[in-house]
Order: structure tokens, then C-alpha cells, then sequence
């Protein structure tokens, strides 16, 4: 019985099949919000699910000169990747599904691989538009990464844990702290932005630039799949935030604690999206700049704070 | 660092028409660039020579689509000078008109279009929902959103009545607030302003050598501009200013497009005002006699050309059209040496490029080696080509 | 020359204020957009004020409209092919007797060749 419930936890609820269809809702709000910020209609609610079923049934070409086995499972591996990190996510409750000491680490981490897969997936598809991709997705990688691991040590800090559901029980156990890290939760909503390669960070798939950066020559199912790695990471992403820094479900049960989970990532995806609309696609070296010397300085700004709040208030 | 080249062209998604660029890479840093001209050549000053003088001001029409006004007027003032026909002043007035219409048309999609080459959709979806405004109003007068088929040989073919000065002049209200709007998020969108200022820069002496034209050597410090210059139309009879500045980069271009529009909405204001009474056109000989004429015109992008040559038939004997980015295409090298690859679209974006206006044979001269092919070279070149690959034309 | 200056969001208003706005899209083949009465659309033809002179086929810059004799003498039918008309309406200003006119109907697209005939009789 147990074994049941752990493999429907895994697969059907809030594992595989319950995470894709909410990052296509997810998807689907984006680009709603995106849409209606710009003063247009916007996609139907279903336009994500047909996207990704109109992909799946085109045709799949790997270029000739691909290392076709990399090429066909790498974003495989991302997927594996990002559907693993989320099960160290609480959803409902305080503590997620599997819990072990310091696990904001792996799930850090383990959001990372999606990034360097799509490097490998790039470079091995022997385009030049992918490889330019590919070397700007790795670069950014030392940009975004710095400031949103130093955010997300502030509250690890403050709770004296790196484990994500402590992290969570934490907060629950004293929501005043939770304002300490707003600046914190700034920095984390402009790091993603970065992570998942969303205006204006996206240079590694700037369309106008290069085709389509590491993706140029994916298609069909594989492309299918980069897309909903993208769209899950966008989720895992939002919550992991809403748990580290918004105190997650604050523990109001099943049936209300789900609910301000929805609230809760459909706000930062929200915010997200607010960004994307009002700013354009910086240059390289001026994300590199940005992020050096505005993006990590305020991070370690932040993580100052808490360790001053740490020694003095808590 | 090693060199690569990146073949960008002449499909690519930052290019709205097929031209080919090549540009030496170190890095992201643009080492040399070059440009690759032909893919679009239509024919269509041939064409001409097959065509009577009204079938050719429609053709001629068509050789772009922005800008579609210019080069109709363009042409039609060339064969007005030689059949020494003169509009009325009404039809001088409502060709204006349309043309400061066609450049804020121009002016509003090209600040989307960079919007979007530097990744600012919403900044693109903006310039053309307001862009519309002016389309409807071109819809409106001339019956059409984009050819508007407005000239005719001795005037215009459709007049502008008061209701519809009325609603020009509404929408030029709107307009200007947009604009306004424009320039404020040009000089203090900080993620745009990074993006555009410094980039592609093109100096003041580079830009002269080069021959630039329009927007592009205006935003260098230069003062041209062929409505000031040498007026046609009627823009002797209005008041305006040529703007300029010497950022000589992008963001000065963006500006000096930006600000061009409020001087348009002036220049229109100023028009409808005084449109003056009588006929809209005058009767113009269907056989032109023979001798030839230069037309200039400035359209958005920058001084257009034509030279028309008749023999007094109905057709012309010679057309040629010089377009603005002809011109502007030689300064892309030196705008683009230099950069990163990230500002190659909104560099190429910049001068406004309309690659099937440009793409018309010339010859270059000078390097010792005649490149000129004639027909029957061209024709044998062809049977031989296939003839390798097994099919035989030379009976056909 | 451009220095960074104060963060001044002013996109970010318009944005939020776009967001309570109706969309600018026309939801188009369920609105017809309103077209206006000078709009350049389909050419009709009258047979009964058509006396041959053949000027339009003459003027019209693509070879788009054909006018030929029917079997009653001093009638005229006439043939646009709408896949060729550039609807520039030049037909219409060179016709001495005012046959042609232009209507403000564009939805001219069909399945098949045969749709793009136009024919007056």
C-alpha cells in the first residue's frame, strides 16, 4: 500500500502527470499574461497541451553529423532532471515527499542539469547557431547562478538548515522573518528569469541572433520535450521560491495549503512574466556585468542582513 | 581566439527579406562583416520598358511596400518634368500629405521592428497596434492599407474631404501623444537605452564618404534631408525642421526617427489647414515625348532616385531607381566592425533596410575585371549548366 | 554620452494599464473589420454602360480584366481575373462611361482556380 501511494506521489499526483499539465497551465498563464500586457488576445487555454501534441507527432530530424545518441538523450536527462527536484519540494504540506538533510543543495543542483544538458545537447548538434548557443547558455550559467544560490542561502541561514521542508516549518513557525529576505525574493525572481532563459536573459535563444540557440536543430518529439523541461524547471522553480521564501503552504492542510500553493507559484509566474514585458534582451557582457555588480553585491547585501538578524534576533 | 564565420542570411529570422551577410566571429565580437547582395533582384526596371507610363507608376509602386508613395511619386515627378505638366496645388498638397502619412506609417513600424530585433516585444506590439491608427487613415483616404495607387501623371486620383481632414487631424492628436509617449520610453527604458546607445556606430566623415543617407546620416550630425534640400511636392510651402543629432549611433537614429514623427504631424497639421481649393489633378498626355529627368524624393528610409528616359511613345525607354538602402548598405561594414553579434540585427535594423528596393544590378567598376554578362553569355551559361546535369536546352 | 540614470518605470505603468484594457486585436473572420466606402475591393461591372473602347484592358497594369463582344451587338461582357487584379482600381478611373466600379468587398479568397474568374455579363 505504501509502495502504491509512493508511486502514485511519484507519477500521477503532484509527480509526473500532475507537474506537466500544471507547467503547461503555468506555460499557458506566461503567455497569457504576456500577451494581454501587451494588449493582445493571447493563446486559448489549451494551446500548450496542443502545441506540445502538434510536436510530438512531427516529424523528429537529427542533424547527420549529431552524435545522435547525446543528441536524443539529453533532453531525456533534463527532464529526469527537473521531474526528481520537485519531489524535494513541499506542495501541500511542510515537509515534501522525501526529505533528507540539506537537500536545497541537491534540488539546486539538480536544476542545473537542464542548463548544462541543453549545453551538451547544443554542442553535439555540431550547428553553428547551436554551438554559439550553447557557449552563451554555459556563460550565462556564471552569471545567474552566483546570486541565486547566495538568495537562497538567506534563508537557509536564518533557519539554520539547508533542508527545504525546515526551511518551510521555519517560516511557518515565525511568518515575521519572512520579510527579512524580500530582497532576497527580488534577486531570486531576476536570477530565474535567467535560469530559465526568459527576457531579458534570453541570449542564448535570442531568436533575432541565432535561430534558436541550442534548439536550432531540435524538432519534433525531442523539441517537444526541451519545451516541457522549460516549462516544469519554470514551475519546480516558482516553488521552490514560494517554499524558501514565501513560507510555501504554511501549513494549512491538504485542501487549503494546495490552494495557496497554486496562489503562490501563479504569483511568481505572474511577476515573471510582468518582468519579461517591461524590459528588452540585454547583451552578454552586460548580463555578466549586470549580474556582478548589481545582481551578487545585493545578494550579499542580503545575506548580510540575515546574519545580522540571526545574531541579534533570533 | 579562433575566428568563425557565421554565414547570417539569407534566410534567417532576423532578417525580414533574403540578403546575405557573412560575418567573421571572435568571440562574440564582429571582426569584419560581409555583405552579399542579389537575392531579391525582381526586374522590374526591365519590366518597365514593357509597360505604358500608368501600368509603370502601379509597377513602380510595388517595388516596395512601406514606402510604396515614394517611389510613385518619385517616378510620377520624373515624368511630369518631362512632359512639362504641372499638378494643381490641391494635388501637391494631398501628395504631401500621403507621404508624411506613408513616413509615420514607416517611422511607427520601424521602432517595432528594432523593439523587437533587441528582444522588446512589448515595445513592438505597442508602435503597431498605434501604427494601425495610421493605416486606417491611409485605408480611408487612398482605399488602400499599404499601394496606395494615390498618383497619377498631372495630380492625384482621389481627393480628401473635410470629414475625412477632420478625422486625419483626430488621429494626429493621438498620434502625437503616442509619440510623446515613445520618447520618453527611448531615452529612459534603461534595458533599451543599453541596448541602443554606442551600438553601430557610424561617424560623422564615415558617414559622408559612404554616401549614407535619411535617418542614418542624420543621426551622424548631418543636415540632409531633400525636403529641405530641394523641395518638391509641397514642403516649400511648410515649416519644419530636419532633425538631427550627433550620437552617430543607433540611438540617435531611433531619436532622430522618433522626433521626425512629431515633425511629420506638424507638417500635416499645417497642410490640412490650408489645403487649398480647385482641381486635384490636371490632364496629362498618354504619349510622353521624348527626354529624360531625375526625380528626388525623401522617403523614410532616405533620398530616393529615379531617372526616367522616354522617346515619346507610351512606354519609357529607361527607368532606373536608386533606393535609400542602397545606399545606406555601404556603411553596414563599417557599423558593424567592432560589435558584438548580439547587435548585429538591431545594426542592420537601424538603417531601415528594404533589401527588394535595394536589389537592383549594378555595375562596380575598378577592380579590373569586367563582371558584366550580356544575354547571350548568360543564355550559353545556362545550356552549359545543364548540360552537365543531362538536360539539353540548346534546341529550345 | 548615454549615462545610466534613475530607474524611471515608465514602461511598467503602461503595461499594468494595459492589463485592465480590452485587447487592440480585432477577432477578425468572427468581426468584419469595417471597411471604408472608397476601399478598393472587388470591380463590378455594367454591361449596359459599356460601349467596347477596351481602355481598361489597355491601362490596367497586371493584364487582369478582359472585355469581349457577346452575340448581341453593341454589348460587352467582361472578365477579371481576381488572381491577377491588383485591385489598384485604374480600370475604373480610365473608363470613360463609369462600367466599372469598386465595391468594398476583400474577401475574395477560394478553393480552386475557377473561383478566381470573375465573370460580367
Amino acid at each position: 500500500m505504501d509502495l502504491v501511494l509512493k508511486l502514485s506521489y511519484m507519477l500521477i499526483f503532484p509527480g509526473f502527470l500532475f507537474l506537466v499539465l500544471y507547467a503547461m497551465a503555468c506555460e499557458w498563464v506566461d503567455r497569457k499574461l504576456y500577451a494581454r500586457f501587451q494588449n493582445r488576445v493571447g493563446p486559448p487555454w489549451f494551446q500548450p497541451l496542443a502545441d506540445f501534441i502538434k510536436l510530438l507527432a512531427k516529424e523528429e530530424i537529427v542533424p547527420e553529423a549529431a552524435d545522435k545518441i547525446m543528441f536524443r538523450a539529453l533532453p531525456v536527462v533534463a527532464l529526469a532532471a527537473v521531474l526528481t527536484s520537485f519531489l524535494y519540494i513541499p506542495v501541500w504540506d511542510i515537509t515534501a515527499f522525501h526529505s533528507f538533510p540539506a537537500d536545497l543543495v541537491v534540488v539546486f543542483y539538480l536544476l542545473t542539469i537542464p542548463t548544462l544538458a541543453f549545453f551538451l545537447a547544443g554542442w553535439h548538434s555540431t550547428s553553428l547557431f547551436a554551438a554559439l548557443g550553447s557557449l552563451r547558455t554555459l556563460t550565462q550559467l556564471f552569471a545567474y547562478e552566483v546570486p541565486l544560490l547566495i538568495v537562497l542561502m538567506g534563508p537557509a541561514l536564518l533557519a539554520g538548515t539547508w533542508t527545504i521542508s525546515e526551511i518551510t516549518a521555519f517560516f511557518v513557525a515565525n511568518p515575521g522573518l519572512l520579510a527579512v529576505n524580500l530582497l532576497g525574493f527580488c534577486v531570486a525572481l531576476v536570477a530565474i528569469q535567467g535560469k530559465l532563459e526568459r527576457v531579458p536573459f534570453d541570449i542564448a535563444e535570442a531568436e533575432t541572433e541565432i535561430v534558436g540557440g541550442p534548439f536550432t536543430e531540435f524538432s519534433g518529439r525531442l523539441l517537444a520535450i526541451t519545451r516541457l523541461v522549460v516549462d516544469i524547471e519554470m514551475v519546480v522553480l516558482a516553488a521552490l521560491i514560494s517554499a524558501v521564501f514565501l513560507g510555501g503552504s504554511f501549513g494549512l492542510g491538504p485542501v487549503w495549503g494546495f490552494l495557496l500553493f497554486l496562489l503562490k507559484t501563479l504569483l511568481i509566474v505572474g511577476l515573471l512574466a510582468l518582468f519579461k514585458s517591461v524590459v528588452a534582451r540585454l547583451r552578454l557582457e552586460q548580463m555578466m556585468k549586470f549580474c556582478w555588480k548589481y545582481l551578487a553585491p545585493v545578494a550579499l547585501f542580503q545575506l548580510f542582513i540575515n546574519i545580522l538578524v540571526k545574531a541579534f534576533l533570533v | 581566439m579562433a575566428r568563425i564565420k557565421v554565414p547570417i542570411g539569407p534566410q534567417h529570422p532576423a532578417l525580414k527579406e533574403p540578403e546575405s551577410f557573412n560575418l567573421v566571429l571572435e568571440g562574440e565580437r564582429i571582426i569584419d562583416a560581409e555583405v552579399k547582395l542579389g537575392y531579391n533582384h525582381r526586374g522590374i526596371e526591365k519590366a518597365c520598358e514593357s509597360r505604358n507610363i500608368t501600368q509603370c507608376i502601379y509597377l513602380i509602386e510595388r517595388i516596395c511596400g512601406i514606402c510604396s508613395h515614394s517611389h510613385s511619386t518619385t517616378f510620377v515627378q520624373a515624368v511630369e518634368e518631362i512632359a512639362g505638366v504641372e499638378p494643381p496645388p490641391r494635388a501637391l498638397y494631398i501628395r504631401t500629405i500621403i507621404a508624411e502619412l506613408e513616413r509615420i506609417h514607416s517611422h511607427l513600424l520601424w521602432l517595432g521592428v528594432a523593439g523587437h530585433e533587441v528582444g522588446f516585444d512589448t515595445l513592438f506590439m505597442y508602435s503597431w497596434r498605434d501604427r494601425e491608427t495610421v493605416m486606417d487613415l491611409l485605408a480611408l483616404i487612398t482605399g488602400n492599407r499599404i499601394n496606395y495607387g494615390m498618383n497619377k501623371v498631372g495630380g492625384v486620383r482621389r481627393d480628401i474631404d473635410s470629414e475625412q481632414a477632420r478625422l486625419i487631424l483626430e488621429s494626429i492628436d493621438l498620434l502625437t501623444e503616442r509619440t510623446e509617449y515613445y520618447i520618453k520610453v527611448a531615452v529612459n527604458e534603461s534595458t533599451l537605452k543599453v541596448r541602443l546607445a554606442g551600438v553601430g556606430k557610424l561617424p560623422r566623415e564615415t558617414a559622408l564618404s559612404l554616401g549614407a543617407v535619411g535617418p542614418t546620416v542624420r543621426a551622424s550630425g548631418i543636415p540632409r534631408d531633400i525636403r529641405k534640400d530641394d523641395p518638391y511636392a509641397a514642403y516649400d510651402q511648410v515649416d519644419f525642421n530636419v532633425i538631427t543629432n550627433e550620437y552617430a549611433d543607433v540611438f540617435g537614429r531611433t531619436l532622430v526617427r522618433i522626433y521626425e514623427l512629431l515633425e511629420s504631424y506638424q507638417i500635416i497639421r499645417a497642410l490640412i489647414q490650408n489645403l487649398p481649393d480647385g482641381p486635384i489633378a490636371v490632364k496629362a498626355p498618354r504619349k510622353i515625348p521624348a527626354g529624360e529627368a531625375v526625380s528626388r524624393y525623401e522617403a523614410p528610409r532616405g533620398e530616393n532616385i529615379h531617372y526616367v528616359r522616354t522617346n515619346g511613345s507610351e512606354f519609357p525607354e529607361r527607368v532606373k531607381v536608386r533606393a535609400p538602402t542602397l545606399a545606406n548598405l555601404a556603411s553596414i561594414r563599417e557599423m558593424l566592425k567592432g560589435g558584438f553579434l548580439a547587435d548585429f540585427p538591431i545594426v542592420i535594423a537601424a538603417i531601415d533596410p528594404c533589401f527588394s528596393c535595394a536589389d537592383r544590378m549594378i555595375r562596380l567598376s575598378g577592380d579590373g575585371k569586367d563582371a558584366l554578362w550580356d544575354w547571350e553569355r548568360l543564355r550559353n551559361y545556362s545550356i552549359d549548366w545543364y548540360k552537365l546535369r543531362g538536360i539539353d536546352f540548346s534546341n529550345r | 554620452m548615454v549615462s545610466p540614470k534613475k530607474f524611471r518605470p515608465r514602461m511598467l505603468r503602461e503595461v499594468i494599464g494595459t492589463l485592465v484594457k480590452a485587447p487592440a486585436t480585432v477577432n477578425y473572420p468572427l468581426e468584419k473589420p469595417e471597411t471604408p466606402k472608397s476601399f478598393r475591393g472587388r470591380i463590378v461591372f455594367d454591361s449596359k454602360l459599356c460601349v467596347g473602347c477596351k481602355m481598361c484592358m489597355r491601362d490596367c497594369p497586371s493584364g487582369a480584366i478582359r472585355i469581349e463582344p457577346t452575340e448581341v451587338e453593341k454589348r460587352f461582357k467582361c472578365a477579371i481575373s481576381l488572381d491577377r487584379c491588383l485591385f489598384c482600381a485604374q480600370c475604373v478611373d480610365s473608363c470613360p462611361r463609369k462600367a466599372l466600379a469598386t465595391t468594398p468587398e476583400f474577401e475574395l479568397t477560394c478553393f480552386g482556380r475557377k473561383g478566381f474568374q470573375d465573370l460580367h455579363k
